[in-house]
């Protein structure tokens, strides 16, 4: 068990590499001069010289990477010229908690909804109630997010105001008001996952509800519920982790839109900021920071295999 | 009046256990069962013994309420003890019979037992829903249940997960999960057919010694004529969803009448005989039925009456037959 661990954390080191050398190469690659940007128009080759070696861009390129990677280890991310501000800051402290907030919520919402819509829809196969949760799954996959939450905000926030339909209220400081800020953008952001949730689940258990063990478990006298909930969706739990750790990634992306559209200030609005403002610096900061989550979380799948499945355990 | 011992019952003067009559299943255009009828008292064993196809499983399926009702059309009628219609038991009435009063054995132990639990786990949640037993008590009477069966090392066992048992392992916590509340009736679906030859013939003599401590009936379905008349009291023969020929088991290996039967008994090989008489040609499909019997089209004896009249179940002594031209009496 902890040797199957320590392989997954070594790939998973190695990933991170690689991302971290595309992340330096976007620095690198883009336009213009960091030493002339801070200079300004009037300076002598003396000035220039010494600011370049003061930012150690003199050095070859695997020791200016090997700095910056440091760097980034430790927390330095640099400083942002239009917030002047300083960018690990502005990124884990101030945007990263709430797009962490808006993604847990969303995720939470998706499973409350897609896994009993799911779960019915395999029990109840080919009947009416299957086919409507069909249109409605395959409907919120299908639906651009930003559209339903321009849709949202007409109807929910603007005609009837039930809904505050921008900003951010931080829950761990008014957990109330943090929720009924979070309805509609949390509302936008789970309908794709919600649909492929919905769809997963019921493919899985369609087919588990065929298997030896779910007749044996009735034949024992397991009262219909029990059969479907204790037995059923026990043995679906890989796939549907499976799909919710794969579109994790994908609920970052939607969170650049969903955050735009609600003017909420997480990680998505500010990255759009940041290219907008070509900041590279924040720009790369946001990269590496999704890139991790999204390989923390597969990380977190690959490793959550064995508690689901007893069969994956070494002997 | 006296309480029906197990002879009585065998010999059919008391009220049997189970009672079948006219059992009919029709999944779409296909009749799969047509018109079954057995009878079982208590104590007593039967084997259901056919090709495959034959319905014997189906018929187990039906004896437990598995068959929804969305799935088969079911007509006949079903008696088990003072439950006079199983037919028509809705899943309220099931509840209370299923894995309490009739429990079944599987054929593959690996795929019945599910992977994401815990051997312990699944025979104790059994004792503590179906008996109401506390967690500690279920524990302690689990252990003795797999100790019963032959199961070393129960406690370590315990905390097993199916997979990480043998086959024969496997089907004998079946065992210990389908008689954990002594039920009267256990119907036990080709039980030795996914293990190995050696260890058959343990798991079928397991199961006769626990039904008969606990003085419990049996149904096996089986498609071994020789095991089935080893093991069982009556043998019911089957054929493509028919009744063929029933009676007690020594009887129908020694002198079969039906023609369908003796073929089935030229599979059994004997050492010291000769000839090998193998069934030709297959079951033929549900769609494309004769209107007669159904084995017509395959036998020896066949007149042209078998093919437009369906015989009917007569009984001769203690023997059933269906059949215009049985073999004759020896």
């Amino acid at each position: 068990m902890l040797s199957q661990a320590a392989g997954k954390i070594a790939q998973t080191l190695v990933v991170l590499l690689i991302v971290s050398i595309a992340s330096f190469s976007l620095l690198k690659l883009a336009p213009g001069d960091p030493v002339l940007l801070m200079l300004g128009s009037e300076f002598d080759q003396a000035s220039y010289d010494s600011l370049n070696h003061a930012l150690g861009l003199d050095q070859p390129m695997i020791v200016q990477y090997a700095q910056w990677l440091g760097n980034f280890v430790t927390g330095d991310w640099g400083v942002s010229y239009v917030a002047r501000a300083d960018i690990f800051n502005l990124v884990v402290r101030e945007a990263l908690p709430v797009t962490l907030t808006l993604t847990a919520c969303s995720l939470g919402l998706a499973i409350l909804v897609g896994v009993p819509v799911g779960v019915l829809s395999a029990v109840k196969k080919d009947t009416a109630w299957d086919a409507g949760a069909a249109v409605f799954a395959l409907t919120g996959t299908a639906f651009p997010s930003f559209f339903l939450g321009i849709l949202l905000i007409w109807f929910l926030g603007v005609k009837f105001g039930a809904f505050p339909v921008m900003g951010f209220v931080p829950p761990w400081e008014d957990f109330w008001a943090g929720l009924y800020h979070l309805v509609l953008p949390s509302i936008t952001l789970s309908t794709f996952f919600i649909g492929m949730i919905v769809r997963v689940t019921r493919a899985a258990l369609v087919e588990v509800l065929d298997q030896p063990y779910i007749t044996a478990a009735r034949a024992r006298g397991e009262p219909g519920w029990r059969v479907v909930w204790v037995h059923g969706v026990r043995n679906i739990m890989m796939p549907v982790v499976t799909v919710i750790g794969l579109q994790l990634g994908g609920i970052l992306q939607g969170a650049v839109l969903t955050e735009t559209v609600f003017s909420m200030p997480g990680i998505g609005q500010m990255l759009t900021n940041a290219v907008l403002g070509r900041e590279y610096m924040l720009v790369q900061a946001g990269v590496m920071l999704t890139a991790v989550m999204f390989i923390l979380v597969n990380l977190l799948v690959d490793l959550s295999y064995p508690l689901l499945d007893p069969r994956l355990r070494p002997r | 009046m006296t309480a029906p011992d197990a002879h009585q019952a065998a010999a059919g003067d008391a009220l049997p256990l189970l009672a079948v009559e006219g059992l009919t299943l029709e999944r779409g255009p296909s009749r799969i069962l047509d018109g079954v009828s057995l009878t079982l008292g208590r104590g007593e064993t039967l084997a259901l013994v056919g090709e495959s196809g034959a319905g014997k499983s189906t018929i187990a399926f039906a004896l437990m309420g598995l068959i929804g009702k969305g799935e088969a059309k079911i007509a006949g009628r079903m008696r088990f003890d003072e439950v006079e219609d199983l037919v028509s038991l809705n899943e309220r009435g099931w509840g209370r019979l299923r894995g309490r009063r009739i429990a079944m054995v599987f054929q593959d132990a690996g795929a019945a037992l599910d992977p994401c639990y815990t051997v312990g786990g699944q025979l104790v949640s059994v004792l503590r829903r179906q008996l109401g037993l506390s967690r500690a008590k279920a524990r302690e009477r689990a252990l003795e249940l797999l100790e019963g069966v032959g199961i070393n090392d129960a406690e370590a066992r315990l905390s097993a997960y199916p997979h990480e048992l043998s086959g024969g392992m496997q089907q004998r916590v079946m065992v210990a999960i389908a008689l954990a509340c002594n039920p009267e009736l256990l119907l036990a679906d080709e039980p030795t057919s996914a293990l190995d030859v050696t260890i058959q013939a343990q798991i079928i003599r397991l199961i006769l010694t626990e039904i008969r401590a606990r003085g419990a009936s049996c149904v096996f379905v089986l498609h071994d004529l020789a095991l089935a008349s080893q093991s069982c009291d009556k043998i019911v023969v089957l054929y493509a969803g028919q009744v063929m020929e029933a009676g007690p088991s020594r009887g129908i290996l020694e002198h079969p009448r039906h023609p369908y039967t003796r073929l089935l008994k030229s599979c059994v090989l004997e050492i010291g005989t000769e000839t090998l008489d193998p069934p030709e040609g297959g079951v033929p499909s549900y769609g494309d039925m004769p209107a007669g019997c159904r084995f017509a089209t395959r036998c020896p004896n066949a007149l042209p009456r078998c093919f437009a009249e369906r015989p009917v179940l007569a009984a001769e002594g203690e023997r059933l037959i269906a059949c215009f031209n049985p073999e004759p009496r020896q």
